[in-house]
């Protein structure tokens, strides 16, 4: 339908998925067009609309956005998820950035190659316990509010739920010593608009078994690093 | 003085660097403490100053602001470097992601180990002329004008220039095929507050040398 925006991605969470958490949070209907094959990918970049020829890609109000980033900033912004200045927007940028690193730390668990499987997922687990939860805890337990910035839902409290689920999903205890990020994982969860995107039969992308990393492979004729 | 941002870094380019740039382009004077040994980072490590344990780290307007993002569209937005709503924010955050996808390789060039740096190099000189170069070459020439959004200055023009320059220097021919590049790195050399920075004597660092890198190392391993 006009208007809706555009996902342009493979079937997988991959560097979209956040993109997917921000939109349903924000209560944005979305649609998605899933790369199958390499011939979709390499279509998109021969119409010249990928501008470094790489997903994730997003048609949102006549722009043709590449850049997560780019593509999170705009959203936030648009549905009022971005803090109410200047100030605010630096913490909530400087909390979003540690949590791109974590959430990167264990995308590299799903892309390296699997004889470095069990060092990254170590690596991932030693970061989220000794830096980022931490870290995360101690803001909440600064101000004692709901939320992480200016007591009221932004967007980095969604980003942080995503990452509190996949960490859970990498190890379940790794929560346990962190009473206010599971306050605020309970939370945020029964928001309206999160708790439907966490039903089965929402966007949201289930974690990575062998056939999407396959098949991902297949699409971005794919390199680990 | 109070008031000035205060940058806490090693005394090299690294992610700092792009911090330098944006400031000194802005006008804004800015004071350095350049970390010298492992303790100048324990301290900062354990006076709270570093959220994650890391920096770059500056100090503006009562914050301690670390990751370099963050730093960046702070010194953006307040300095007016971008752009003049959202549509155009998105398109400048577009191009500088891109630009900063690229800086990831630059920046670790002189910190490899020496059996790395030949292949990075190659990478560099490869995704800078037939993936990034041409993309920004393209969007001048799309709207023909001096600067790559809105028509006025922006950090995406500051952090192209820069990396122009620092790629150059990894490969001196890599602008030969890009004169509306050429074109713009001129034009925003020549702006005074660009102009001043590129002159010997400013807070810009050199290309990071081995014993820049051995300083480096040994406050960070």
């Amino acid at each position: 339908m006009a208007g809706k925006p555009v996902l342009y991605y493979y079937n997988a969470r991959g560097k979209m998925e956040c993109i997917r958490w921000l939109l349903a949070a924000a209560g944005v209907e979305f649609e998605e067009k899933f790369m199958e094959t390499s011939e979709d990918l390499e279509k998109l970049i021969k119409d010249g609309r990928l501008m470094f020829q790489q997903l994730p890609m997003v048609e949102i109000d006549g722009m043709t956005l590449v850049q997560s980033r780019a593509i999170l900033n705009y959203i936030a912004t648009k549905y009022d998820l971005y803090g109410k200045d200047a100030k605010e927007r630096a913490l909530i940028d400087m909390y979003t950035e540690g949590i791109i690193d974590l959430t990167d730390m264990m995308l590299r668990v799903v892309t390296c190659f699997p004889d470095q499987r069990e060092a990254k997922i170590s690596l991932a687990k030693d970061k989220a316990k000794s830096r980022y939860l931490p870290a995360y805890e101690q803001v909440l337990k600064s101000h004692r509010q709901d939320y992480l910035v200016g007591n009221r839902l932004t967007r980095v409290d969604i980003h942080l739920l995503e990452v509190l689920l996949y960490v859970e999903e990498l190890d379940s205890s790794l929560l346990a010593p962190f009473p206010l990020l599971k306050a605020l994982k309970s939370r945020i969860s029964s928001l309206p608009n999160v708790k439907k995107f966490l039903q089965p039969g929402s966007q949201r992308k289930p974690p990575y078994d062998e056939k999407i990393i396959e098949k991902a492979k297949k699409i971005f004729k794919f390199q680990p690093s | 003085m109070a008031g000035k941002p205060v940058l806490y870094y090693f005394d090299g380019r690294g992610r700092m660097e792009s911090v330098r740039w944006l400031l000194a382009a802005a006008g804004v004077e800015f004071e350095e403490k350049l970390l010298k040994t492992r303790d100048d980072l324990e301290k900062l490590k354990n006076d709270g100053s570093l959220m994650f344990q890391q920096l770059p780290l500056v100090e503006i307007d009562g914050m301690k602001l670390v990751q370099t993002r963050a730093i960046l569209n702070y010194i953006a937005t307040k300095y007016n470097l971008y752009g003049k709503d959202m549509k155009e924010r998105a398109i400048i955050d577009m191009y500088t992601e891109g630009l900063m996808d690229l800086d990831e390789m630059v920046l670790y060039q002189p910190y490899l180990p020496k059996e790395e740096k030949e292949g990075n190099l190659a990478k560099i000189k490869d995704k800078s002329r037939n993936r990034y170069f041409p993309a920004y070459e393209k969007v001048l020439k799309s709207h023909g004008q001096d600067y790559l959004v809105g028509n006025k200055l922006s950090r995406a023009d500051v952090y192209l220039v820069k990396l122009l320059y620092h790629v150059e220097e990894l490969d001196s021919s890599a602008l030969a095929n890009f004169p509306l590049l050429k074109a713009l790195r001129t034009r925003v050399s020549n702006l005074p507050t660009v102009k001043k920075f590129l002159q010997p004597g400013s807070q810009r660092k050199p290309f990071e040398d081995e014993k820049c890198v051995e300083a480096a190392m040994k406050i960070f391993h």
